[in-house]
């Protein structure tokens, strides 16, 4: 018992450097591929048919393949074209790649679940398509994609342990690489697993705040 | 020199024409309403005049501002953006910004779309409000109001722009019948102040009294016109009889 709480002691440092990479990555990723997710889905919303096609196309590459190999195809796929990135940022663009994918979906449902009254009033008060967006519908969409916006993010916490792959010291690889030299593997998956727990705990924290607040205007009565 | 001029005014959805070849004035200050059975094209008229819908043919002319359905309409967004600060609208079903509130809902166009600065434009939405008889609403959310509260609102935000004109798609249709009452005294109340505007309504009564000019619409056609009085005492035309008779009935 006793050398297992050292066995803890000692890694502890690792893994939570480990996790810092996690956190980075998972937020990193999230943030640009949440922009990236915008804009996929504006395409797919507007009236030309060339950029519903290609957004089309990209959503549907990114959600018929698995992160695995789109993480792959990066950091050793494009190496064999002498294109040479470094693991974290081959992580990261990997991630916000696949985040956008998957949340341009989110963002379009959301939007176009915004009623259609609501852009009729802000075009009857001489607003632009972009005023109405920004100013009426996307804060109601906004409301609508927190749920599985908070989900996604949750699963991109976990997603980052396949970083490891690609050379990434980040928290799941601290754990193996500790498993190597001590044998002592149902101890350290345990306690990085924990670690993940924490953090994933911590966002599903955040995200029901987010949606308390956002409900605020609605449920008053 | 007239408020509104519609000429050759036609809608077409897919194969049907919806609105045949329509020509109406609209006089400045006058009061107009527009009565038929559903499916006439009232609505769809109305939409048109602030290019809600998109006209296949015409013209429409509203004060200084002249929209040429004829031509190609994407060129015009600019004028029809202009349009429809000038002429206010208020929706059957309201369509207040959920996440607003009353004041918030009020000045939205004022402050993001004319650039009236907020300090200013709060105080004409407070007076607005007032005018409504929501002076002490300013605060509350949509979401916390009746439906009666919430279409008055609606006319506050609309007014907020200082529109020539007000157009009305059946503005009490989706309220409970005790709201009705008090949405149709604002009205009541802005008629009285002159100002232009256009009714769809079902309520013949408030038709009757508020209204100085009234058509009958059915298949698309406007089928007669007149002044309130005499359209509703008196109609010209057999389907005008029947739809009335209809409607006093019950």
């Amino acid at each position: 018992m006793n050398a297992t709480v050292d066995l803890l002691v000692q890694s502890a440092p690792f893994l939570l450097k480990g996790a810092g990479y996690t956190i980075e990555l998972s937020f990193g990723g999230m943030l640009f591929g949440l922009a990236l997710g915008l804009a996929l889905a504006l395409m797919r919303l507007s009236p030309r048919p060339l950029l519903q096609r290609i957004a089309g196309v990209y959503v549907s590459f990114i959600r018929g393949t698995p992160l695995l190999v789109q993480l792959f195809l990066i950091y050793y796929g494009l190496a064999q074209f002498g294109w040479r990135l470094d693991p974290i940022p081959s992580a990261l663009l990997g991630f916000t790649l696949n985040i956008g994918g998957y949340t341009s979906e989110i963002l379009r449902s959301a939007i176009s679940s915004v009623a259609r009254g609501q852009w009729e009033a802000a075009f009857a008060i001489g607003m632009t398509s972009t005023q109405a967006m920004r100013r009426v519908i996307l804060p109601q969409a906004a409301r609508v994609a927190l749920p599985p916006l908070g989900n996604t993010f949750i699963s991109l916490v976990k997603d980052t342990s396949l970083a490891a792959t690609i050379q990434v010291p980040e928290l799941f690889r601290q754990a193996q690489l500790i498993t190597a030299r001590t044998y002592e593997i149902f101890t350290m998956y345990i306690a990085a697993a924990f670690v993940y727990w924490i953090i994933s705990s911590g966002l599903a924290f955040v995200q029901h705040r987010l949606e308390q607040q956002a409900n605020v205007y609605v449920t008053r009565r | 020199m007239s408020e509104i001029e519609v000429r050759a005014l036609t809608k077409r959805f897919g194969g049907a024409e919806v609105l045949h070849p329509i020509d109406l004035n609209v006089e400045t200050g006058e009061v107009l309403a527009i009565i038929g059975p559903s499916g006439s094209g009232k609505t769809t008229l109305l939409r048109c005049l602030n290019f809600l819908e998109t006209p296949t043919t015409g013209k429409l002319k509203v004060g200084a501002i002249e929209i040429d359905a004829d031509a190609s309409l994407a060129r015009q967004t600019a004028r029809i953006r202009e349009l429809r600060q000038h002429v206010g609208f208020v929706f059957q079903s309201f369509n207040l910004f959920p996440h607003r509130t009353a004041l918030q809902n009020v000045i939205e166009g004022a402050v993001h779309v004319k650039h009236v600065p907020r300090a200013k434009a709060e105080k004409l939405g407070r007076v607005l409000l007032e005018k409504v008889g929501l002076g002490e609403k300013c605060d509350a959310y949509p979401s916390e109001l009746s439906g009666g509260q919430q279409q008055r609102v609606a006319i506050a935000r609309s007014l907020a722009m200082e529109p020539e004109v007000l157009l009305f798609d059946e503005p009490t249709s989706a309220l409970d019948p005790e709201l009705v009452g008090e949405v149709l005294a604002t009205i009541r109340d802005l008629a009285a102040e002159h100002r232009t505007m256009i009714i769809v309504t079902h309520e013949m009564t408030f038709a009757r009294d508020v209204a100085d000019r009234a058509i009958f619409m059915d298949a698309g056609s406007i089928v007669e016109q007149g002044t309130a009085r005499a359209l509703f005492s008196n109609p010209n035309e057999e389907r005008t009889r029947r739809f009335l008779s209809k409607l006093l009935r019950s």
